[in-house]
């Protein structure tokens, strides 16, 4: 129906302009000749509805997904007491009749890469951004900026395995306490993973910032690192701030690069050179293993997604609210 | 049109009080282009000390190019080429040892749009005592307080220094712009076209403002309204197509034309 009226408009606009132009006509008396506002109203009555069907699916979708999880997680803290948990300690779902779902191991798991990856990517792409923004040539620029772009679109799984083959043998050379499966590794490979979000998010930011400011402060003086650190960084801190947990956000969802590098063992520790095991990696563990359909470990991985998606959703919602809250105005 | 009050009008011995002034700035047969386009042809141009310099001339004619040619702030758009010197109290600015934050720290800026930096009013102030290595805070008060005085904006700010200088008005964000330029007591203030975004209300305080401050400083205005450069200043070069048309003291511009071209831009013949 929308075709067809759509190939009316164009035939009856294309058959207009095929007249002779009459040049006695006023321009609105032309466009009264031409246009066509019964049929265009029709098509922009149609339109409106037509996107808010394609778009409900997508929110419908995301609905369905989180009713599962809820559901399911449920099902999960009707078998396992909620208090244990969260404060358990202990995380060993595949003994038997021993059975304890204390996720803190898991949790902690996360951070260690969590943690590992911002010290690697929150320094290296700040100061990318500040390089870009603030230093790179207008070719530079157009060089690098990119190279992130390629470096964002890389599949994780080849991250893995860069931490398993590359990263792990080089710590391992150095740190004979390393084992073959630990959380450094990864962890600095995740923070790879999430340099060129924060550097492309935070140059964004920092290109935001009007020359005006910029002017200002070199006609006070100041040099090119003072403008940049002064004024720009300053200026651009909430963009920053929100790119920089957005990239968190990303680092704690990370699945295949400690799911390759980082072993399974689940433990309650500070320790970084030994095996572990995230929320992620054992949510793969089981749902790649054969754990049964309705046993307690199945519903295990709902729970532990919901716990994810709890972490995750703080984090954006913290991201938006410092980019909302901390705006600068200028 | 501009009259003049005649008891201005004694040119014969105001000039040459003025001509035993020390000169700040001397440009020499400057040119400068934008690639291809030749924005300021074979400028020559005596600048005096306590003086308040106005550069008028219709838009595009190169007054904000010359401006900003003097704290070399030109020198960051990458096509910009330059030739001739600009002697500054005796020295090229243009030479390889000149350092530009050097030259800068002597003279100041105050821009056409206000823009203060994001930062609390009393940051503002204080930013460039600070990057020159000022950091204690008695000293730091005493600069801000001083400065907000001398831009006269003190009574307006002194119970909020603390809160973001985008909270002011336009008028007010201005004079704070002139106040961050003071605190590093410089020699010279280059502006352009300050009042231009402001209310008759502000641009007054702004221009009264001016008259205060050429007892310690020597200025430099870009204006586009003749009557400002008429009330404000002791000089006024009239550019004309990246050329200095005329150059004489503001009595002789505003009265006594000697260039017909001068004479027609002044009567609002064009611009
Ligand atoms: N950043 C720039 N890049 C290229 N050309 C410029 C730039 N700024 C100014 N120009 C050109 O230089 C000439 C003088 O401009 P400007 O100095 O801004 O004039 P005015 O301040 O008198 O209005 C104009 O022809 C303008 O197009
Ligand atoms: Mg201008």
């Amino acid at each position: 129906m929308l075709l067809i009226s759509l190939c009316l408009w164009i035939k009856e606009d294309f058959t207009v302009s095929m007249k002779e132009p009459n040049t006695t006509l006023s321009v609105q008396e032309l466009i009264a000749q031409k246009s066509n506002r019964g049929l265009l109203s029709a098509i922009e009555k149609i339109i409106p509805k037509l996107l808010l069907a394609i778009a409900a699916v997508s929110v419908l979708t995301t609905i369905g997904i989180m009713v599962t999880l809820i559901v399911e997680t449920l099902v999960f803290f009707s078998r396992v007491s909620v208090l244990d948990y969260i404060f358990g300690t202990e995380w060993y779902p595949f003994a038997n009749s021993t059975a304890t779902y204390g996720v803190l191991p898991l949790i902690i798991g996360t951070l260690k890469i969590t943690g590992i990856a911002i010290i690697v990517a929150v320094p290296i792409g700040i100061a990318t951004a500040i390089y870009l923004s603030e230093y790179a040539s207008e070719r530079a620029r157009k060089m690098i900026k990119p190279v992130l772009e390629v470096l964002a679109g890389v599949p994780t799984i080849v991250y893995g395995f860069f931490a398993l083959t590359f990263v792990t043998p080089i710590l391992r050379s150095i740190f004979p306490e390393v084992s073959i499966f630990n959380a450094i590794s990864p962890g600095i490979v995740v923070g790879i993973m999430i340099i060129p979000m924060i550097a492309s998010l935070s140059e964004d930011a920092m290109n935001s910032v009007p020359n005006s400011m910029r002017e200002g402060a070199y006609a006070l003086g100041s040099t090119k690192l003072e403008v940049a650190l002064k004024i720009v960084l300053p200026a651009a801190t909430s963009g920053i701030v929100a790119s920089t947990v957005l990239a968190i956000s990303r680092a704690i969802g990370e699945t295949m690069i400690v799911a390759v590098a980082a072993g399974s063992t689940p433990r309650f520790d500070m320790d970084v050179t030994g095996s572990i095991q995230t929320m992620t990696a054992y949510i793969v563990q089981v749902a790649t293993g054969d754990a049964g359909y309705g046993t307690t470990i199945y519903y295990s991985i709902y729970a532990v997604g919901f716990t994810l998606f709890l972490f995750t959703l703080v984090m954006n919602m913290l991201a938006q609210f410092i980019s909302k809250r901390f705006r600068e105005e200028y | 049109m501009i009259t003049v009050k005649p008891e201005v009008q004694v040119p014969e011995k105001k000039l040459t009080q003025k001509n035993n002034k020390p000169s700040v700035y001397k440009t020499n047969q400057l040119n400068l282009w934008y690639g291809n386009n030749h924005a300021l042809k074979n400028i020559d141009l005596d600048v005096k000390e306590n003086e308040v310099t106005a550069i008028i001339g219709p838009s595009g004619c190169g007054k904000s190019t010359y401006i900003k040619t003097l704290n070399r702030m030109t020198e960051t758009i990458p096509s910009v080429k330059t030739s001739g010197e600009i002697m500054y109290r005796g020295r090229n600015i243009f030479s390889k040892d000149y350092q530009v934050e050097e030259l800068r720290t002597k003279v100041g800026m105050v821009f056409q749009k206000p823009n203060p930096f994001p930062k609390s009013i009393y940051d503002n102030i204080a930013y460039g005592p600070r990057i020159h290595g000022i950091k204690n805070k008695k000293i730091l008060d005493q600069i801000v307080e001083k400065s907000l005085r001398g831009a006269a904006i003190w009574d307006e700010v002194k119970d909020r220094l603390n809160e973001n200088a985008y909270g002011l008005s336009g008028g007010q964000q201005q004079r704070i712009c002139i106040a961050r330029c003071l605190a590093i007591e410089p020699d010279v203030i280059l502006m352009d076209e300050p009042t231009s975004a402001l209310d008759p209300i502000s641009t007054l305080k702004v221009e009264e403002l001016v008259q205060e401050l050429k007892k310690e400083y020597s200025i430099i205005i870009v204006t586009h309204n003749m009557q400002q450069a008429a009330r404000i200043s002791d000089k006024t070069a009239f550019f004309l197509n990246g050329e200095v048309i005329e150059y004489d003291a503001t009595d002789k511009i505003f009265s006594n034309p000697a260039d017909k071209r001068t004479e027609d831009y002044i009567s609002g013949r064009f611009g």
